[in-house]
């Protein structure tokens, strides 16, 4: 690791990140007023339903936003350099070398007609180009065999559908640590497994990131993970961040409804119920012209600011930001409980 | 493996019996040849003669197994219009042009498609897949044997460029294969246009951007493997089809193949020479469906045999 770069420089800085979509005459906002920073080291979790921009966001940090979809404002500094309107070359050179990614599905994010071996394999030459094939297998070997696979040498000749969802998925991780990144993305890289299996993943997500010192940002829904992993947590709503802080103070003292909810639904709901809060997110195309979680609020009350302006991200006194007019009356609620 | 092979070859059989069975029954049921065979003064008595030396007024369950027992031998009878001729020496000699017709416009129809849809998907351009598609629909709107005259017209009547008739060298391909390979052509790019658009959505292509992948080398190395295996199958099919002969083609190019030669036995009731053609382009079907089943494996490691 580079010494020079001292801990409060981040590695990541995403400000005003806007994403869009150009259906017709129609401009719809899916990510807005999106403003994180990752530092070296640190693990970033990012949660919120499915639909609340967490996955976009992070894909478009790599570049990699499906084509129907632009970013529309903002800017994004990866190690000092902006990423957006950077030449496809430059991009290139960043993912998978400066950036690993570890995506969701790992029964769809190989390809089924290709060996295990050459695809992991490859993430290792494209970045190294005068790397031996040999090399280049030894390095994924001992990759694989940090995160658990066992007799890498053997069963990479298998393909995709020889093996096991978390096996591959272990495989999926080896591939994004095959150059050592600084910052490594893992979108819900357990939410495809079985339960037995995630826990395991996760653990060798978790060894292999920190004997790499690489960075994370850790996308999922599932909260007892953030705790167990993240420094500090991101809470997004229908595009936007709602609340923002360390992870015990958001736990211990959540500033946004929406987060209370979730989190009452993560102790009083247990493992099979699914978070009970009621209503669903509101569609990109109508958002409330107030706070987009008026609708679903308890702390709403029908009181008129919650429904015709905005919150913005605002700091709290516990330390943490949230976007929600009446932060303060829940961490009164919080301390008086 | 083996097992599998020896069942796909038996099917392969049984399918033969059914083609030489249903050429038979149709065949006889469309009537006795010898009116077309002798002038139009004949009275019925002559034709009745002539039916019975050629054996046509014996039961028909007698004619099948005559027809079976001779198709085992090898033996596929002679035809009635050119006595001196095997039936199948007929369609033998017409095979050459048949078949390096048809291998050479498939294989230029579907490279090109290929080539067209990698380019397509690489560049990204909508105005590249509007002109394929557009140029496609002109030539599909336009029937095989129009365009051919066209052809000609333009090439070999106006620039005297090419021949127009016959076989007379290797140049007498050029313009057969260009009407058939036009066709073929405008089938494939839009199959594997839509494959590709479909496979470019795929987890697996995501990934392989993110590990630092080029456009270029996912759109040939990762995406087009996987476009290729849905068309497969049609592209099978289509090929034995055209190994059948091109009856529309061979007729507007004068071409020398068993197309042609099919459409006069059957205009002239050769039954000889109708059921010997029907049984070889059977067996080509076979061989290249058998051929596909047999490419699937290998392309597709998640349908290989344990």
């Amino acid at each position: 690791m580079n010494d020079s770069i001292r801990a409060d420089v981040p590695l990541l800085s995403v400000r005003d990140l806007r994403i869009v979509s150009d259906s017709g005459d129609e401009q719809i906002v899916l990510v807005d007023g999106v403003s994180f920073d990752v530092f070296p080291g640190e693990t970033l979790c990012i949660v919120g339903e499915s639909g609340s921009g967490k996955s976009l966001t992070v894909l478009a940090v790599m570049g990699l936003l499906p084509p129907a979809l632009r970013i529309g404002g903002g800017s994004i500094l990866f190690q000092g350099r902006e990423m957006i309107g950077l030449p496809e070359r430059e991009l290139r050179s960043i993912r998978g070398r400066g950036i690993g990614m570890v995506f969701q599905d790992p029964m769809t994010s190989l390809n089924p007609l290709r060996r295990i071996g050459p695809q992991l394999t490859e993430a290792v030459r494209l970045h190294n180009p005068r790397a031996s094939r040999k090399d280049a297998s030894a390095r994924i070997q001992d990759l694989l065999q940090q995160v658990g696979v066992t007799q890498p040498e053997r069963s990479t000749r298998a393909y995709p559908h020889e093996w096991s969802g978390g096996m591959r998925q272990r495989a999926m991780i080896a591939m994004a640590m095959a150059n050592d990144p600084d910052l490594l993305i893992a979108d819900e890289p357990t939410t495809a497994l079985d339960v037995t299996i995630q826990a395991q993943v996760m653990q060798s997500l978790a060894r292999v990131r920190a004997a790499h010192d690489s960075a994370m940002i850790l996308i999922t829904h599932n909260l007892g993970l953030a705790v167990e992993n993240a420094s500090r947590i991101i809470v997004m709503y229908s595009g936007r961040i709602v609340e923002f802080g360390d992870v015990a103070t958001v736990f211990e003292q959540p500033t946004h409804p929406y987060t209370r909810a979730l989190l009452a639904s993560l102790v009083t709901g247990g493992r099979e119920r699914i978070p009970a809060i009621p209503g669903n997110p509101p569609s990109p195309r109508n958002r409330p012209q107030g706070c987009a979680f008026a609708p679903r609020c308890a702390l709403h009350a029908g009181r008129d600011v919650c429904t015709q302006k905005r919150p913005e991200l605002r700091p709290t006194v516990s330390g943490s930001l949230s976007a929600c007019h009446f932060a303060e009356e829940l961490l009164m609620v919080g301390t008086a409980s | 493996m083996i097992r599998y092979l020896v069942r796909r070859l038996l099917q392969g059989v049984l399918t033969l019996f059914c083609v030489v069975t249903i050429a038979f029954v149709l065949g006889r049921a469309s009537g006795k040849p010898a009116a077309l065979l002798l002038t139009e003064g004949a009275t019925a008595q002559q034709i009745d003669e002539l039916n019975g030396r050629l054996g046509f007024n014996r039961p028909l369950g007698e004619q099948y197994l005559d027809y079976l027992g001779g198709l085992l031998r090898g033996d596929f009878g002679v035809s009635y219009r050119n006595p001196s001729a095997p039936a199948i020496t007929l369609i033998a000699e017409r095979l050459p042009a048949t078949i390096s017709l048809a291998l050479i416009s498939f294989a230029i129809g579907l490279t090109v498609a290929i080539g067209a849809a990698i380019l397509i998907h690489i560049t990204g351009s909508t105005r590249l897949r509007a002109t394929f598609v557009w140029g496609g629909s002109l030539r599909q709107a336009m029937p095989d044997f129009f365009f051919g005259v066209v052809l000609v017209l333009i090439l070999s009547v106006g620039l005297h460029a090419l021949p127009s008739l016959g076989f007379t060298g290797p140049l007498s391909y050029v313009l057969p294969v260009i009407t058939i390979a036009t066709g073929q052509f405008v089938l494939y790019v839009r199959l594997l246009d839509s494959a590709l658009s479909e496979q470019s959505t795929q987890d697996y292509v995501v990934t392989a951007y993110a590990r630092g992948k080029s456009q270029a080398a996912v759109v040939v190395g990762e995406m087009l493997p996987n476009a290729l295996l849905p068309i497969l199958t049609m592209a099978g099919m289509n090929l034995a089809g055209l190994l059948g002969g091109t009856v529309i083609v061979e007729t507007v190019f004068a071409w020398p193949g068993v197309g042609q030669v099919l459409m006069q036995a059957v205009s002239t009731r050769d039954f000889a020479v109708v059921q010997a053609g029907l049984l070889v382009v059977a067996i080509m079907f076979v061989v290249v469906n058998l051929a596909v089943d047999l490419l699937y494996p290998v392309l597709d490691p998640r349908v290989r045999l344990a």
